[in-house]
């Protein structure tokens, strides 16, 4: 029977009834429909994350964060000093990688934020290392720019400098970039100067109290754009948080709290073996090791010496200048503490014994009385148990690295109709900011798994509307946009001198076993 | 004499009633996730083991296929749910969905060693809700009954029974 002849056999109501049935579908649908709508309604009504952000005055807080305009201008000619581990990083911020490697990135995907975003138009024509090995890995650095696939770099062919005086008076360099051991970096820096090339030198800005003014005088009495290795600030966190301290969120700040936490040889600076335990390549023939020690002590040939340079005071302030030097810009430029009082240092080698002088354990307070805060630095190379970098206020704290979280204070006034009504609690964060991700999601601990999922993926990369980028890349970029187009930058001489004076004050404090203050006026460093 | 088994009224109505509610859970899972300007299954991914670890890890990294995974994800589910709650191509949607469902599954599945941090509600070992699920959205498929009351038997002209 076809359904034609079917349908015509069907009682008086069956199709009618058939209807219906067929339909029956449609009042579930709209019963959902209705539920939908109701708990979208609730959960309007009971949004926390609204509620806070209202309270708080919070909804324009991204306007904050600086958007990424292009660089554009003329090609700028940079020279590298310094091809270790840094000076390939900060290649690969510039956009440029060896050929091989790159093509191996690309097919496994592994590629950083910045590489697709961003042709700064440089061309790295200079690199100088006192190790055959690095300067050749330079060169093959130089010779591929990712973004023209090689073009820049074959129009502007890289050179090879065997002294770095001679780079630096090439008229064809226009800039430098100095990531070699620290006790170079004041005499690069300030040869660079008055070679009248622009400088972006990495941390520490000194390595001893003697060229803390020399250094000083010579970049600001110059035309030069200088930049410190710093590149926190380019966080799109950081900026939040810069303006949730302007805002006095946090009520009166008293505290701040910096820390290191390692727990490898590693992270202790022991880098002169492979992974298999043998010594690293390199001995008298590849390395010049009359220049790499430059104005240090002289001392006989040594690989220790060369990678594990940063135990040594000889070369280096130690964690000073490694890493506190990063947490005290970070903390100088979201509350421009400057130069403190008193400082006092103490610690020693507890666990890494004969190695360098470099302490394990260390600690070390930075006092400001007429500011009423105290700073302090408490540095671990036996554990990697996290300790935020933490900002305490009589309303709230914050914790402020690769993300950031603040959680009232329990006592707080400016709080306490919030804590009242139990929509924030003094033992979690009442606002979370994961690597600049809009605020919508950052509050309270609604923050969505994707979003943590992200944060987790380490602290070198910030996203600005929507795009991830290397922080370090949005630093350089800085410094070539202020060389091409004038302006200030964030890591700029004034922040370099506080932080150079902080960081020798700490140094003499920890090897002299002494206070420390500074004399303003006659601007230097007194033993107390 | 007929041997086939009859299927009593009671039991049509729960089939059709496992379909509403299989449907309705499934649309609202597609709605949630197209309200949700954040969600995004990285994190369901992000935590895969098993055979399918690999695709998770490929997909996670390459934010134009999460984009899709994300898009049919949240489609696939309403178009599952709407085709269920109005027995619309009734059989298609039932076995596409137990299709998800079995990818769900085993992206994640609940075998020994297999850590997992993402949440549960329950204790699981090899069966678990997902899978449950999708053996009873292949039950929908198959029972012919599951499909009364539903656009379907005016689409195809289905005699009552």
């Amino acid at each position: 029977m076809t359904s034609s002849q079917n349908d015509k056999n069907q009682k008086p109501g069956m199709g009618r009834r058939r209807m219906l049935k067929s339909l029956a579908g449609i009042p579930v649908l709209g019963l959902l429909g209705i539920e939908v709508l109701r708990k979208w309604k609730y959960d309007e009504k009971h949004n926390i994350r609204k509620q806070i952000v209202n309270e708080l005055g919070l909804d324009d807080l991204l306007d904050s964060v600086k958007t990424v305009t292009e660089s554009k201008g003329d090609l700028i000619r940079i020279g590298i000093a310094g091809f270790g581990m840094r000076g390939p990083q900060l290649a690969q911020a510039l956009g440029f990688m060896e050929k091989k490697q790159f093509d191996d990135a690309v097919k496994n995907g592994s590629l950083d934020a910045q590489i697709s975003h961003g042709n700064f138009n440089v061309a790295i024509t200079g690199i100088c290392d006192v190790f055959d090995l690095h300067a050749a890995k330079g060169l093959e650095v130089a010779r591929h720019d990712i973004f023209t696939g090689g073009d820049i770099a074959r129009k502007n062919p890289v050179k090879r400098y065997s002294h770095y005086h001679d780079m630096i008076n090439d008229p064809d360099i226009d800039a430098v970039i100095i990531a070699t051991p620290d006790h170079h970096h004041v005499p690069m820096t300030i040869d660079a100067v008055n070679a009248g090339k622009h400088v972006y030198c990495e941390k520490s800005p000194i390595h001893r109290e003697e060229e803390i003014l020399p250094l000083y005088e010579t970049v600001k009495n110059s035309d030069i754009v200088f930049q410190m290795g710093h590149q926190i600030p380019q966080n799109a966190v950081f900026q939040q948080a810069k303006e949730i301290i302007r805002r006095g969120m946090l009520g009166n700040i008293s505290h701040v709290e910096t820390t290191t936490n390692r727990n490898t040889p590693h992270g202790a600076w022991i880098r002169h073996l492979d992974d298999d335990g043998n010594p690293k390549p390199g001995d008298r023939r590849t390395i010049d090791w009359k220049q790499w020690l430059g104005s240090a002590p002289d001392a006989p040939f040594s690989i220790k010496r060369f990678y594990s340079w940063a135990r040594y005071f000889e070369y280096e302030t130690g964690l000073y200048g490694q890493l506190f030097s990063h947490e005290f810009d970070a903390v100088n430029q979201l509350l421009h503490l400057g130069i403190p009082e008193i400082v006092s240092a103490t610690g020693g080698q507890y666990y890494y014994n004969d190695f360098g002088q470099i302490p394990d354990m260390l600690h070390t307070s930075y006092e400001y009385p007429d500011k009423g805060i105290t700073l302090t630095y408490s540095a671990n190379l036996t554990s990697s148990k996290t300790r935020p970098r933490t900002i305490y206020g009589r309303d709230a704290s914050m914790t402020v690295g690769g993300h950031l979280t603040m959680t009232p204070d329990g006592d707080s006034e400016r709080y306490a109709g919030l804590l009242e009504k139990e929509l924030v609690d003094p033992s979690r964060p009442m606002l979370e900011i994961l690597k600049g991700s809009s605020l919508e999601e950052s509050i309270d601990a609604v923050s969505s798994p994707t979003t943590r999922y992200y944060a987790s993926r380490g602290l070198t990369t910030t996203t600005i509307e929507g795009r991830e980028w290397d922080v370090t890349h949005l630093h350089l970029k800085e410094w070539l946009d202020c060389i091409r187009n004038g302006g200030e930058t964030s890591a700029n001489i004034e922040m370099a001198l506080e932080e150079a004076v902080v960081i020798a004050m700490s140094d003499i404090s920890y090897r002299e076993k002494c206070r420390t203050t500074w004399d303003a006026e006659n601007k230097k460093i007194v033993r107390v | 004499m007929n041997d086939k088994p009859e299927t009593s009224k009671w039991q049509s109505a729960l089939l059709v009633a496992l379909r509403f509610l299989l449907g309705w859970y499934l649309l609202y899972e597609g709605i949630y996730k197209f309200l949700d300007p954040e969600w995004s299954s990285v994190a369901f991914l992000a935590e895969s083991t098993w055979i399918f670890k690999g695709v998770a890890d490929w997909i996670v990294s390459n934010p134009g296929v999460l984009n899709t995974v994300d898009f049919l994800n949240t489609w696939g589910l309403t178009a599952i749910g709407l085709g269920l709650i109005l027995g619309l191509f009734t059989k298609v949607a039932a076995i596409a969905g137990c299709a998800l469902l079995g990818l769900y599954y085993l992206f994640n599945p609940p075998f020994i060693g297999l850590g997992t941090t993402i949440p549960l509600e329950g204790n699981y070992l090899i069966v678990n809700k997902t899978l449950i699920e999708a053996v009873m959205l292949l039950l929908i498929a198959v029972a012919p009954s599951a499909r009364l009351l539903g656009l379907d038997t005016l689409l195809f002209n289905r005699k009552n029974k």
